[in-house]
C-alpha cells in the first residue's frame, strides 16, 4: 500500500507559509498523526468491512489551485431549484465567489467561506476548529486536519434563527481528475438558534477523484440544527466524511445522508449528547449498484440522563454492489433514563448484492430503554402477489415496491425542498422515468 | 415518620441484598486426593508427556505436535470485550490426575473421595441415586472417573465413554472426526487444547437410534493451578438424535485457572443434537480475585441434509467466559439453535453470543440471547450470522436482550450481519431495559418478598431459554440465577 502521495501532499501543506501560528500546528498535528497510522487496514475493526486499500492506492494530489469549468447552469440541476437559500459553491473543492449566492439575510447568521472565516472570525476558528473532530480519531481526520484549504463556516449567534437553508455545493468536474480535495466545515451554533444546512458532493463528469471531508458541529444549549448530507459524487470517485457533532443541553441534532454516487464511499455520523434532555436523530438512505461500495459509520454517545436518539437507515443494493452499516449507541453510566431505538433495513435486489450491517448497543446505565433491529431480504412476494392480484403489472409493482422502502425514509426530511427532489430522485432510479438529473 | 424506617423504605431490599450478594459460591470446596500431576510449563516435552501417558498412538500425538507447533505461532486473542492480567501459558499445570486412576471396572471401584466430592456437588454418579435415568460421563481435573449406564447405552449401540478410552477402542471413528469441526489451527485456544487436551467425552450414536437418555458429563477443576482442557466430540449418524448435558464447578481458589476447552458436534443426514451446558464455574470472589478464564471453542457442524444442532447454555460463573457455540449449515434444509442465559456479577465478564453460517440451501437460524449484568459485570453478546451466496432461502432470526441491575454494570451488543445472497431473510432485535419498580411493586402488593419478586422477573425474562432445557437442568439452572444474581437489585 502506498500513501507516498499523501505524505508529499501532507509535506507540503505543513511549509505553506501566511497561516496564523494554531494552525500551523493544528496541521502538523494532523501530519504526524498521519504519518504514523497511516490508512486503515480491515484488521481494523472500524474498517473491517471496507477496505481503504483503494484510496491508498490512488494517484491523487491535492488540488492546490481553482480550476474547472462549472457555470450556473451547469449546477442548477443540484440546486433544489431553490433560489433563496444561501448557497456557497465550491468547485473541485476550492470556493468559488461567483457561482455563490448570499440568499436572504437572516439576523446573527454568518456563512463564509473558510478563508474569509478566518479573517473575520480567527478567534472562534481558532478555539474550535478541530476540537470536535480530532486529529487522533481518524487517519482521515488527521489527513484532512492536515490538508484542508476550503471549506465553509457557519456561525449562529444566540438566538439567531436562519429563516432559509444554507447550502454547501461541492461540485467536482473533468479537472478534478487526479486530484484530492478536503473540505472543512464548521458550524457553531450558539444556545438556542437553529438552522438548516445542506452539504451537497456532486459531479459533472465521471472523473477519478477523492473528497474527504470533515465537518463539525456545535450545538449550544436548546440549539437545533438539521444537516442534510447528499453524496452524488463521479460513480468513479471516492469519498470519505465525517460529521461530528457535540450537543449541549436540551438541544436538537438532526441528520440525514443520502449517498447514491461514488465507486467507494465512507460516511461517518457521531454524535455526543453531552446536555440533558438533549435529542438526536440520524436517517439515512443507500442506493447502490454496479460495484459500487457504500459505508455508513454512525455513533451515538450519550454522555447525560433524558436524552433520546432515534435511528433509521435503509438501503437498496443491486448487481454487485456492496452495502456497509455500523451503528453504534453508547450510554455512559450517568445517562440514566436515556431512549434509543435504531433500525436498519436493506433491501438485496440482485442475488450478488452483499450486505455487512453491525448495529452495536454499548450500555453501562441501567434505567434505559435501548433497542436496535436489522433485518435484510428482498422484495416480499406476498406484496408482489398482491399487487399482481390487483393488476399491476409484475415490473412495476417491484418497481413500486423497491420505491416504497427507500421512500419510507424519504419521509422524515422535514425540508421539502430536498424531500421532494431526493423522492424524484430516487423513483426515476426504480422506475426509469426519466427526470431532471 | 421515623428516620429508620425512611432509610428503610428507601432502600427497601437493603438487608436482603447484603446476605445475598455475600452468599458463598458453594461448589468452592476443595477434595483433597494426591494427584498425578505434570509440573508446570509447555514444550513440546509436554505434549509428548501427556501423549504418553495416555498411551495414545502415533497418529495422535502427531496431530498433537502439529496444533503445538502452530500454536507457539499464533498470538493471544485480544479483540473480546475482556480484559484480564496477561496468562503466563508456562505457569500452569497443563496435566493432573487423581493418583488412584487406572482403567475401572465398575464404578465402586471410584475413590470413594471423588465419589464425595461428586456426591455433594449433585452429581448423579451412583447409579441409585435420585436423578437416575441420566448417565455421566465425570471429568475430574483432566481425566474421565467414571462413566454411569455404559451398559445399557450398550444395548443401543451408543458408544458414550472418555476421550481416552474412545482412542483405544474406536480409533477409527476418532480419526475420522476430531478436528474436522474444530481444526487444530482454529484459533489460540484450541490450537493450546488440541496440544495439551488431557480427556473429555467421546459420543457416538449409530443410524437411525434415538439415544433413551440424556447423556451427562460433569466438569471439575480440583488441583490448584491446573488448566482444563478437555476435548468432547459428538457424533450423531444419519437420523440419529442425541441430548447431552454438560456442567462445571470448581473450587475456590484466589488465583486465576484456566479452562480451554473444544467441543465439536457432527450432525449427519437428519440427525439431531442437543447441547445443554450449565457452567458454574467459580467466578471470583466479590473484589474480582481469583475465577475461572473460560475460553472455550464450541462448534457443530450439520453435516448432513435436515440434520439439527441446538445449543442451549446457562452461563452463571467463570471471572471470564469467552465462549461462541456456532453452527455450520452445510446440508439442505439444516437447522441451527442457539439459546442462551449469561449472567455476571461482582467483576465478571462475559463475550459470548454464536456464530450461524449459512452454507447449505434453505437453512434455518435461530437465536434468542438473553444478558443479565448486576454489580461490575460486563456482558456481551457478540453474533455472528453469515450467509454465503449459494445459501438459497436462508432464514435467521435474532433476538438478544439485556437487563442491567445497577448502573455499574455493562451490556453490549456486537452483532454481524453479512448476507451474500439476496434471497436471505435476516431479522435481528435486539432490547435493554432494567427491573421496574413498578414490576416489584406490582409483586410486592400481591404478597411477594422483593427477592421473590426479583426472582420471578428474571425467570420471566429468562423463560424462553430455560423451556430448551432439560427438566433437571432447567431446576439446577434456575436455582443457580438466583444464587448469582438475587439481592443484587436494590
Amino acid at each position: 500500500m502506498s500513501t507516498t502521495a499523501f505524505l508529499d501532499d501532507v509535506r507540503a501543506a505543513t511549509e505553506r507559509d501566511g497561516e496564523p501560528r494554531w494552525l500551523r500546528d493544528l496541521r502538523a498535528r494532523g501530519a504526524e498523526r498521519f504519518a504514523a497510522v497511516g490508512f486503515p487496514t480491515t484488521r481494523d475493526e472500524d474498517w473491517k468491512y471496507t477496505s481503504a486499500a483503494p484510496i491508498a492506492e490512488l494517484d491523487v494530489r491535492a488540488i492546490s489551485e481553482p480550476g474547472g469549468e462549472v457555470t450556473r447552469a451547469s449546477i442548477a440541476p443540484y440546486s433544489f431549484g431553490q433560489d433563496g437559500w444561501t448557497t456557497l459553491v465550491f468547485v473541485n473543492g476550492r470556493y468559488d465567489a461567483d457561482l455563490s449566492t448570499a440568499g436572504v439575510a437572516s439576523a446573527g447568521v454568518r456563512v463564509l467561506s473558510l478563508e474569509q472565516a478566518r479573517e473575520e472570525m480567527g478567534d472562534l476558528l481558532r478555539d474550535t476548529l478541530g476540537s470536535i473532530c480530532d486529529v487522533e480519531q481518524n487517519a482521515f481526520i488527521a489527513l484532512n486536519t492536515a490538508l484542508f484549504t476550503d471549506g465553509a463556516v457557519i456561525h449562529l449567534a444566540k438566538d439567531a434563527v436562519a429563516t432559509a437553508p444554507i447550502h454547501l455545493l461541492f461540485v467536482s468536474d473533468a479537472a478534478a481528475a487526479k486530484g484530492a480535495s478536503h473540505p472543512r466545515v464548521l458550524v457553531v451554533a450558539e444556545r438556542n438558534s437553529k438552522a438548516t444546512v445542506i452539504e451537497s458532493y456532486v459531479a459533472t463528469s465521471e472523473a477519478v477523484y477523492f473528497t474527504n471531508a470533515v465537518t463539525e458541529v456545535s450545538l449550544g444549549d436548546g440549539a437545533t440544527v438539521t444537516h442534510y448530507k447528499i453524496q452524488r459524487e463521479s460513480p468513479r470517485a471516492f469519498h470519505v466524511g465525517t460529521i461530528d457533532a457535540r450537543q449541549g443541553r436540551d438541544s436538537h441534532f438532526v441528520s440525514f445522508s443520502f449517498a447514491t454516487g461514488a465507486a467507494l464511499s465512507r460516511t461517518n455520523v457521531w454524535t455526543i449528547l453531552g446536555g440533558e434532555g438533549c435529542g438526536a436523530t440520524l436517517n439515512g438512505l443507500y442506493m447502490a449498484d454496479g460495484s459500487q461500495h457504500v459505508d455508513h459509520q454512525t455513533r451515538i454517545e450519550h454522555q447525560k440522563e433524558n436524552c433520546y436518539s432515534r435511528e433509521v437507515y435503509r438501503g437498496v443494493l443491486d448487481d454487485t454492489a456492496h452495502g456497509v452499516f455500523n451503528g453504534k449507541v453508547y450510554v455512559h453510566p450517568e445517562a440514566q433514563k436515556t431512549d434509543g431505538k435504531q433500525e436498519n433495513h436493506t433491501l438485496l435486489l440482485s442475488p450478488r448484492a452483499v450486505i455487512d450491517t453491525k448495529p452495536q448497543l454499548e450500555i453501562f446505565a441501567d434505567d434505559v430503554k435501548c433497542t436496535h433491529g436489522a433485518t435484510v431480504g428482498r422484495i416480499d412476494n406476498t406484496s408482489l402477489f398482491y399487487m399482481k392480484s390487483r393488476g399491476v403489472g409484475a415490473l412495476r409493482a417491484r418497481q413500486l415496491l423497491t420505491y416504497a422502502f427507500a421512500a419510507d425514509v424519504l419521509e422524515q426530511i422535514e425540508l421539502d425542498a430536498v424531500r421532494e427532489s431526493l423522492e424524484e430522485l430516487t423513483l426515476a432510479r426504480f422506475t426509469g422515468a426519466t427526470t431532471a438529473e | 415518620m421515623s428516620k429508620q424506617l425512611a432509610a428503610e423504605q428507601g432502600r427497601p431490599m437493603g438487608a436482603s441484598i447484603d446476605t445475598l450478594i455475600n452468599r458463598e459460591y458453594q461448589a468452592g470446596f476443595v477434595t483433597e486426593i494426591e494427584a498425578d500431576a505434570l509440573p508446570r510449563g509447555l514444550s513440546e516435552e509436554t505434549v509428548r508427556l501427556i501423549s504418553a501417558k495416555k498411551n495414545e498412538p502415533e497418529w495422535l500425538l502427531e496431530w498433537r505436535l502439529k496444533a503445538f507447533r502452530r500454536w507457539q505461532q499464533m498470538s493471544e486473542p485480544r479483540w473480546a470485550n475482556v480484559e484480564y492480567a496477561k496468562i503466563d501459558y508456562q505457569d500452569i499445570v497443563y496435566y493432573s490426575a487423581p493418583k488412584t486412576a487406572k482403567p475401572l471396572g465398575s464404578l465402586d471401584e471410584v475413590d470413594p473421595k471423588i465419589r464425595e466430592t461428586y456426591d455433594k456437588l449433585g452429581i448423579p454418579l451412583h447409579e441409585q441415586k435420585l436423578l437416575a435415568g441420566v448417565a455421566v460421563d465425570a471429568v475430574f481435573d483432566s481425566v474421565s472417573v467414571g462413566t454411569t449406564y455404559k451398559e445399557e447405552l450398550a444395548k443401543h449401540g451408543i458408544i458414550f465413554m472418555s476421550f481416552g478410552e474412545a482412542v483405544r477402542e474406536h480409533p477409527e471413528l476418532v480419526k475420522k472426526y476430531l478436528g474436522s469441526v474444530v481444526p487444530y489451527s482454529d484459533n489460540f485456544f484450541a490450537a493450546l487444547n488440541a496440544a495439551v487436551f488431557s480427556d473429555g467425552s467421546f459420543v457416538y450414536v449409530p443410524k437411525g437410534v434415538r439415544c433413551p437418555m440424556e447423556l451427562s458429563t460433569y466438569f471439575r477443576i480440583n488441583a490448584a493451578d491446573t488448566g482444563q482442557f478437555e476435548r468432547t466430540l459428538i457424533v450423531a449418524d444419519e437420523g440419529a438424535y442425541v441430548s447431552y448435558l454438560e456442567g462445571c464447578t470448581a473450587p475456590k481458589r484466589s488465583t486465576n485457572q484456566l479452562h480451554a476447552a473444544v467441543v465439536e458436534l457432527v450432525a449427519l443426514e437428519d440427525a439431531s443434537i442437543k447441547y445443554s451446558t450449565v457452567q458454574n464455574w467459580y467466578a471470583g470472589d466479590e473484589e474480582g480475585k481469583g475465577g475461572i478464564y473460560n475460553f472455550v471453542t464450541k462448534r457443530g457442524k450439520c453435516a448432513g441434509a435436515r440434520s439439527k444442532i441446538s445449543w442451549t447454555q446457562v452461563e452463571t460463573g467463570s471471572a471470564i467466559t469467552w465462549k461462541y457455540p456456532s453452527v455450520i449449515l452445510q446440508g439442505d434444509d439444516s437447522t441451527g439453535e442457539f439459546y442462551s442465559v449469561a449472567v455476571v456479577n461482582n467483576y465478571q465478564q462475559a463475550d459470548t453470543g454464536t456464530k450461524m453460517i449459512h452454507i447449505g440451501r434453505n437453512t434455518k437460524s435461530n437465536i434468542v440471547s438473553k444478558g443479565i449484568s448486576a454489580g461490575q459485570g460486563n456482558n456481551s453478546y457478540r453474533g455472528q450470522v453469515k450467509v454465503l451466496p449459494k445459501a438459497e432461502n436462508a432464514r435467521n432470526y435474532t433476538q438478544c436482550d439485556s437487563m442491567l441491575v445497577g448502573n455499574r454494570c455493562g451490556a453490549h451488543t456486537f452483532p454481524y450481519i453479512e448476507v451474500g445472497n439476496n434471497t436471505a431473510t435476516i431479522e435481528h432485535e435486539a432490547s435493554t431495559s432494567k427491573i421496574g419498580e413498578d414490576q416489584i411493586f406490582y409483586l410486592k402488593q400481591r404478597g411477594m418478598s422483593a427477592e421473590q419478586a426479583v426472582s420471578m422477573i428474571v425467570s420471566g425474562f429468562c423463560k424462553e431459554v430455560f423451556k430448551e432445557l432439560p427438566m433437571e437442568f432447567a431446576l439446577e439452572a434456575q436455582q443457580l440465577l438466583g444464587i448469582t444474581l438475587e439481592g443484587s437489585v436494590g
